[in-house]
């Protein structure tokens, strides 16, 4: 018979030899296997405690950026949202007033921004469309909630830590992006 | 012959008697208990993985754990189902698999407050005949639940567990003829003295070297009984959807996987004592050395050694189950008439021959 690959191996079906048809050799050396598999290597990750690391291209849960002085780098341009495959995000545009410089970068913001985690497939174009570096997917992953509108994350759930005045939870939250971006410029 | 029963009943005997029953049962469940676990450990280790590891240190609080759960399940009781026969099954499978512990001889003899005392619930000169007809008892629990279910596949289970006990039942039988041919006796305890006696020293006396052929069909007839792969067949996960018990749920279903453990490791606690000298230590004289060491220490070194035989036996039942897969049902009764049967039958006819031979 012609096979596909030159790595094709060809079984044999000839008629059990008597010592196979007693059974108990083959048992034997069926049990010889699996004890060995006893002493072997376990493949198991302990999940909480030890984590598998990610490839470099993985995309979880999205976050809102911030520049160095903790304002907010989106603009509410909508780029993501018509980059959106899945129609996920939505969010409408305000207009930065007197006084809140500090706030936000430029004189427009988001002043709704969701996501739908339930539609989002996690493709990474919103971070693509971005032109402000304003949206990045992070390797967060497998969220939990109680009701479908859980799933929906506003602004308080995607923000990144203001560096002013949480400095330690945005070193955290930093060190995932620039740990990620590190690794996306050694693929 | 060590005479257990005396012509009067007295208090202290039977004080002493209860005493070794609530010891026999409890141990019997608290080893029974640490038996689930060790089949997980044991599935997990031969699968590369790690197996529970989490309830406590190095997961020895899982049996609790996995108790409290069937604890709290919902109690279901089918509509359609008989239930007086329904809560029975269960029942059953746990009773007869309890009292089967009764004549196995557990260890030699303690001295305490000036009486000696056998490790042994009862010693009646039957005993194997007991021991069958205990586990023959013990399908009618898979037989009660199953039909009570009123269910197809717990319906098709019993049937299955029931004719498959019968033609195992045949071929143990006759393996252990030809072990009683040899041994001249019924008696559990008296068997276990033969042995530490033994024909050719060390633990060359054990009856496995006199029967090996019998000791094989008796071991695989044991966990056709024990309804343990290969021939878990009344459970077929995969075509009958658990089998016997599916309808059960909470502590009944705990009852039944129970039994089955408990079964498993009388059985083993049975083929320790008549093929691998139940209490007898090897290359150990225990007559003379009970004399330096005091009886008391004999004897409990004597039990841990059964217990040894024992795990020993547990480990072979799950390392076969997680080495080979099941057999198709015309193939198991295919193997139980047509290869043990008569394999026991010429292994009788060839033991009774000989000893009569070297005996005239």
């Amino acid at each position: 018979m012609q096979t596909l690959t030159d790595r094709a191996k060809v079984l044999e079906h000839k008629p059990l030899n008597f010592m196979e048809r007693l059974y108990l050799p083959e048992i034997l050396k069926g049990m010889a296997i699996t004890f060995r598999h006893i002493f072997k290597k376990k493949v198991t990750v302990q999940y909480p405690e030890q984590k598998r690391p990610f490839s470099p291209v993985f995309r979880g849960l999205h976050v809102l950026n911030r520049d160095e002085e903790g304002r907010e780098r989106c603009t509410a341009c909508g780029l993501c949202a018509v980059a959106c495959p899945a129609e996920a995000i939505t969010m409408e545009a305000a207009e930065r007033k007197k006084g809140e410089e500090h706030l936000y970068r430029e004189e427009k913001y988001a002043a709704r921004y969701e996501i739908n985690m339930l539609r989002c497939i996690f493709c990474g174009l919103c971070e693509e469309a971005c032109p402000k570096d304003a949206i990045y997917l992070t390797e967060t992953f497998a969220p939990s909630n109680y009701t479908r509108k859980g799933f929906i994350y506003g602004k308080p759930d995607l923000l990144i830590p203001d560096p002013v005045r949480q400095p330690e939870d945005f070193q955290r939250a930093k060190g995932l992006i620039e740990e990620r971006k590190e690794k996306a410029a050694k693929a | 012959m060590p005479d257990t029963l005396p012509l009067a009943i007295d208090t202290a005997l039977i004080l002493e008697r209860l005493a070794l029953i609530a010891i026999v049962v409890l141990s019997l469940l608290g080893i029974a208990l640490y038996t689930t676990f060790a089949e997980r450990k044991v599935a997990g280790v031969m699968q590369d993985r790690l197996g529970p590891n989490r309830a406590g240190p190095f997961g020895l609080l899982q049996p609790l754990a996995d108790g409290v759960k069937l604890f709290f399940k919902e109690e279901v009781i089918p509509l359609s189902a008989n239930k007086w026969l329904f809560i029975l099954g269960p029942c059953l499978a746990m009773f007869t698999a309890l009292i089967s512990g009764a004549v196995i001889p557990w260890g030699g003899e303690l001295e305490l407050f000036g009486r000696r005392i056998p490790l042994t619930i009862a010693n009646p000169d039957i005993g194997i005949l007991y021991v069958f007809a205990v586990v023959s008892l013990g399908v009618f629990g898979i037989m009660v639940g199953g039909w009570s279910s009123n269910n197809k596949f717990s319906l098709l289970a019993a049937i299955r567990g029931a004719s498959q006990l019968i033609s195992y039942e045949l071929a143990m039988g006759l393996s252990l003829i030809a072990l009683l041919l040899v041994t001249g006796t019924m008696n559990l305890g008296e068997i276990v003295t033969q042995q530490m006696q033994g024909r050719w020293g060390g633990f060359l006396g054990w009856n496995v070297f006199v029967q090996p052929i019998g000791f094989l069909i008796f071991i695989v007839c044991v966990f056709a009984e024990c309804n343990r792969t290969p021939f878990d067949l009344p459970e077929a996960e995969n075509e009958l959807n658990m089998g016997y018990h599916q309808e059960y749920s909470s502590l009944k279903l705990g009852f039944f996987l129970f039994a089955e453990y408990i079964n498993m490791i009388v059985s083993s606690a049975v083929m320790a004592t008549l093929f691998f000298g139940g209490y007898d230590i090897p290359f150990v004289d225990e007559a003379s050395l009970a004399q330096s060491w005091g009886l008391n220490t004999v004897t409990v070194l004597g039990t841990l050694m059964l217990l040894a035989k024992i795990v020993f036996f547990l480990f072979l039942f799950m390392w076969v189950r997680w080495t080979i897969p099941r057999f198709r049902y015309d193939q198991l009764m295919d193997l139980g008439w047509k290869k043990l049967i008569p394999l026991a039958l010429v292994n009788m006819l060839v033991t009774g021959a000989l000893s009569l031979a070297l005996r005239g």
